[in-house]
């Protein structure tokens, strides 16, 4: 038993479900009590659907347990199939059906549908969404595709983008732009876009895009193996992993490489005098394993930053993050709990956060700004407007979305001279963080949010108490523009702390600004 | 009281014939229930005994990544709980141990039981005996069943409120009891209005702290202040209390109503009455009558949701003037809910539980000017061309009584209105 409060990854099944409903014609009959219907608003909502997820729930209830689950199972399969008319069927149990042990694969496939029945097993109370969005994947794929005569062009597979992914909507049609101008066409997109009489053409292409290795690194391998199609291990996020993905296309396919970087404006952003202020701001980098290694890259490549600390929330990528940390010289935090991620972001304090919608709102508890890189994904994840993470205007994207939370160079700047302004005060907070910057308390340090937290009371121990701030230290700390004040006190505690100083004066303060200098 | 009650004249919906049909329920879980029920009891914490899948219910149902750390949590079974390798018991005392460590300031354990914990059988009224025990008396535990299998959204709250009715002690004084979690401004209004009768004592369930001096016994009478609280009732009728039925407090005449029920059990005159009402009466009516402009002769469609349902339907019709086409509910208490449905005009079909397959055909054929429905099928619907109202803000928005009459009736006029205000054609 495991006490969680937040989770980065849902069950199993919903990962099954943004399969699902990515593709069209296929259909998931689920058995599940009711209320694991709440699955269908995060498609509806989160992502705007405009149509329900191709998912029926059989939603037993307390007084079927006794009596006849399993018909109920086949009733719901026979009801759907006969008004969805689907080309295939997916079949599975959520968590609760998996204990009645009801076998919804075994039931289906005696009834005789005259469509492929494809059974799910997906143990809820071990694996998490994205292990459900392989399975599913490659249990379809498995099914479906077969050996078959190649394209007579070089065509390649997009695989991995599903409903409710993050951007996958964008990248695919990023990245299809970007193998075009390799004179490369499109073979299937799946599962998103494609039917399952798409995915029996899978073999027809090449090779396989390997988009996203959570959702479709399983049915890669497959693929490689039973249809003799190499995959690219490149995940195109940022110029430098684009620049390789094209030369690891050119080497599978033997096109020469060419990539039209005439709208590229990230190289050129970030070496302008106006990028300056952007040297060596320390951030923390958490998502996917997927996204944090390519956000990595092009973090401490690409803006100039210094990524302080990496990790990711699903464990199958431990191992590349891991590898990226090390290079970095850093320590990779692997975990799915996210009071842990809080800790060591509070511990590492760094200036900008770039991680999920969880991470977003630590950073808003902290005062640290926060761009997102990654699922899971919030309704502002899925903007109106072209806005891919992957190719040319990926790399522009990701400037201006990791840019756009700081306090820009001149601000800053402006901020500190106009300090004592009465409409410059601290409180006021930077103008683009509107209403949600948190206000200054009367200490200066920034105020961690509702007192809802219990940590609140202990998370100062280890130095309020010990160490004293003289008057004319915490009047000199003041002069200090708000948004790096936080810090300078912590840095000026912690040095103090190490050097067994009980009283911080002002020279204390100026000693330790002088060690942390970078 | 200087009018009678608006009665239809063909006798109500009390009599018509109960559609049930038997398939796909769209509908929430009790353990929805956590999400407002936590921000009312102050010194509570909800653990749910339950999945993976019910951590992200609870995360996903209302957005409510709010606060880092809210005072709920999900004890998620695992591999090891489920092949009896651990001992569930045990695996529980150390998850509470753990989490009462961290938050010295919880008074109030809720224990609540999910769709997993009921089908493994884990015993929870056997831990929250057991826990009480141990972490009196600083700590009170209790448990209820939130689950899919055995509640319907609001009735999450509903099983909350009547597993802490056995426990509050013997108090056989004169006096009133509100039931239902409002948000504090109305049930202030409330209070407010109650006490300008000479009415009281008035105590609240749920009381914002456990320590709130909340007794019950033969001298309580009670007014439901939402209609899903029927095991609630229940329990209340066994300590000796007495239920006041009446219609729910939405709307002006609701509202009237529902005062009136309890004024009358308190012998306040009818001038007093008068004299307390009058105003906010007014000012609901105005505030309604700006609304319906837009509702008026319009049709309206209710999926199942909240049970807030009927008394909806009722307050649409007769004080917005529109015209009900299906009212669908979860669940129909009539004992509850037979004020409402007394007044509610005939002609609608009246649904109990779902199948939603079914249900959307009937709504698709019927096209009706708003439907009233749950997230997962508002979009769809709105693709295909009809407007819709969630049906979840209504149980998080403050709805009841004469000051958010107004608010109630712009919920349902927003849709309509929006969809005449945008012009996302050519101008032609």
């Amino acid at each position: 038993m495991k006490l969680t409060v937040w989770t980065y990854e849902g069950p199993p099944h919903v990962g099954a479900m943004r399969v699902a409903t990515g593709m069209t014609g296929l259909h998931y009959v689920l058995h599940a009590p009711q209320g694991d219907t709440y699955a269908d608003l995060l498609f509806t909502m989160i992502e705007r659907r405009n149509h329900r997820p191709p998912v029926t729930y059989t939603t037993f209830q307390a007084r079927d347990l006794g009596a006849d689950t399993a018909n109920l199972f086949k009733t719901a399969a026979q009801d759907a199939y006969d008004r969805f008319k689907p080309e295939a069927i997916i079949v599975g149990a959520s968590c609760t059906a998996e204990l009645i042990q009801d076998d919804p694969g075994g039931m289906a496939e005696t009834m005789g549908l005259p469509v492929p029945v494809i059974a799910l097993e997906l143990p809820s109370y071990q694996r998490k969404e994205n292990f459900g969005a392989d399975e599913t994947f490659y249990q379809i794929v498995k099914t479906l595709a077969k050996p078959m005569e190649r394209t007579k062009q070089i065509t390649a597979n997009l695989i991995g983008p599903t409903a409710l992914g993050f951007r996958h909507r964008d990248d695919i049609q990023e990245i299809t732009a970007l193998l075009s101008d390799m004179g490369i066409s499109v073979n299937v997109v799946a599962p998103m876009t494609s039917s399952p009489t798409d995915i029996t053409r899978l073999g027809a292409a090449h090779f396989n895009v390997l988009m996203y290795p959570e959702t479709a690194e399983t049915a890669a391998r497959w693929m490689e193996k039973e249809l003799g199609q190499r995959f690219t291990k490149v995940v195109p996020i940022g110029v430098g992993a684009t620049r390789d993905f094209v030369a690891e296309v050119a080497a599978i396919t033997g096109v020469a490489p060419y990539l039209d970087d005439s709208r590229l404006r990230l190289p050129w952003y970030s070496k302008s005098v106006d990028s300056t202020y952007l040297t060596g701001k320390r951030v923390f980098v958490f998502g996917d394993g997927s996204h944090v290694v390519a956000a990595a890259r092009v973090a401490q490549d690409e803006m100039g930053f210094e990524v302080v600390g990496m990790g990711c929330y699903n464990r199958e990528m431990a191992r590349p993050v891991r590898a990226k940390a090390r290079e970095l010289g850093i320590e990779a935090t692997i975990t799915d709990d996210y009071l842990e991620v809080e800790r060591v972001i509070e511990a590492l304090q760094p200036e900008m956060i770039l991680g999920t919608q969880m991470e977003r709102h630590i950073g808003k508890r902290l005062g640290i700004p926060c761009a997102v890189i990654s699922a899971p994904v919030h309704v502002q994840d899925f903007p109106a407007r072209y806005s891919p993470q992957m190719g040319i205007e990926g790399a522009n994207v990701l400037f201006d979305t990791w840019v756009h939370p700081l306090v820009m160079g001149l601000e800053e700047h402006l901020l500190h001279m106009f300090r004592d302004d009465f409409e410059f005060h601290d409180a006021a907070g930077a103008s683009h963080h509107g209403g949600h910057a948190p206000s200054a308390s009367v200490k200066g340090a920034p105020v961690p949010g509702p007192a809802d937290s219990p940590r609140d009371l202990s998370k100062t121990e280890n130095l309020d108490g010990s160490v004293i701030w003289l008057d004319a230290a915490e009047r000199e700390l003041k002069k200090i523009p708000f948004f790096v004040r936080g810090k300078a006190r912590r840095n000026t505690e912690n040095y103090a702390a190490e050097r067994g100083v009980a009283q911080i004066s002002v020279d204390t303060l100026y000693e330790a600004k002088a060690h942390y200098a970078r | 009281m200087t009018e009678l009650p608006r009665l239809p004249v063909s006798g109500g919906c009390s009599d018509t014939p109960i559609l049930k049909q038997r398939g796909q329920r769209e509908v929430f879980c009790g353990l929805t229930g956590i999400i407002w029920l936590h921000r009312k009891m102050q010194d509570a914490f909800f653990l749910v005994v339950g999945s993976r899948t019910c951590a992200h219910l609870l995360q996903s149902a209302a957005g409510v990544m709010i606060f880092a750390e809210p005072r709920f949590g999900t004890a998620i079974l695992e591999e090891t709980d489920l092949a009896g390798l651990a001992d569930a018991q045990d695996e529980l005392d150390k998850v509470v141990d753990e989490l009462l460590a961290r938050r010295p300031d919880i008074r109030q354990l809720f224990l609540v039981g999910s769709c997993p914990s009921e089908v493994i059988k884990l015993d929870l009224s056997k831990a929250a005996e057991r826990m009480t025990q141990r972490h009196a008396p600083s700590v009170r535990v209790l448990n209820f069943s939130g689950s899919g299998i055995e509640t319907t959204f609001t009735q999450g709250e509903d099983a909350c409120l009547a597993s802490m009715v056995p426990v509050l002690p013997k108090d056989d004084q004169r006096q009133l009891l509100l039931v239902g979690a409002l948000p504090d401004v109305v049930e202030e209004q409330a209070i407010g209005l109650l006490e300008a009768m000479g009415i009281g004592p008035i105590k609240v369930l749920p009381a914002p702290r456990a320590t709130d001096d909340l007794g019950v016994g033969d001298g309580t009478v009670y007014a439901l202040i939402q209609p899903f609280l029927g095991d609630t009732h229940d329990a209340l009728t066994r300590r000796g209390a007495r239920h006041l039925p009446a219609p729910f407090p939405f709307g002006e005449e609701g509202t009237t109503q529902w005062l009136a029920a309890i004024a009358t059990e308190f012998g306040v005159s009818p001038e007093l009455f008068e004299q307390v009402t009058a105003a906010p009466r007014a000012r609901a009516r105005k505030a309604v009558a700006q609304a319906a402009e837009v509702l008026r002769g319009k049709s309206v469609f209710f999926f199942p949701d909240s049970q807030l349902e009927i008394p909806l339907a009722r307050f649409l019709t007769r004080e917005c003037g529109m015209e009900a086409i299906e009212v669908g509910a979860p669940f129909i208490h009539k004992g509850i809910i037979g004020p409402d449905l007394d007044m509610l005009a005939e002609g609608p079909t009246i649904s109990e539980g779902q199948d939603v397959d079914l249900q959307l055909d009937r709504a698709l054929a019927a096209r009706p000017a708003l439907t009233v429905c749950g997230l997962g099928l508002a979009n769809p619907l709105e693709a295909q061309g009809l407007s819709t109202k969630w049906a979840i803000e209504l149980v998080f928005t403050p709805v009841h009584f004469y000051e958010q009459a107004g608010d109630l009736a712009g919920l349902f006029s927003r849709p309509i209105r929006r969809a005449e205000m945008l012009k996302l054609e050519a101008a032609e």
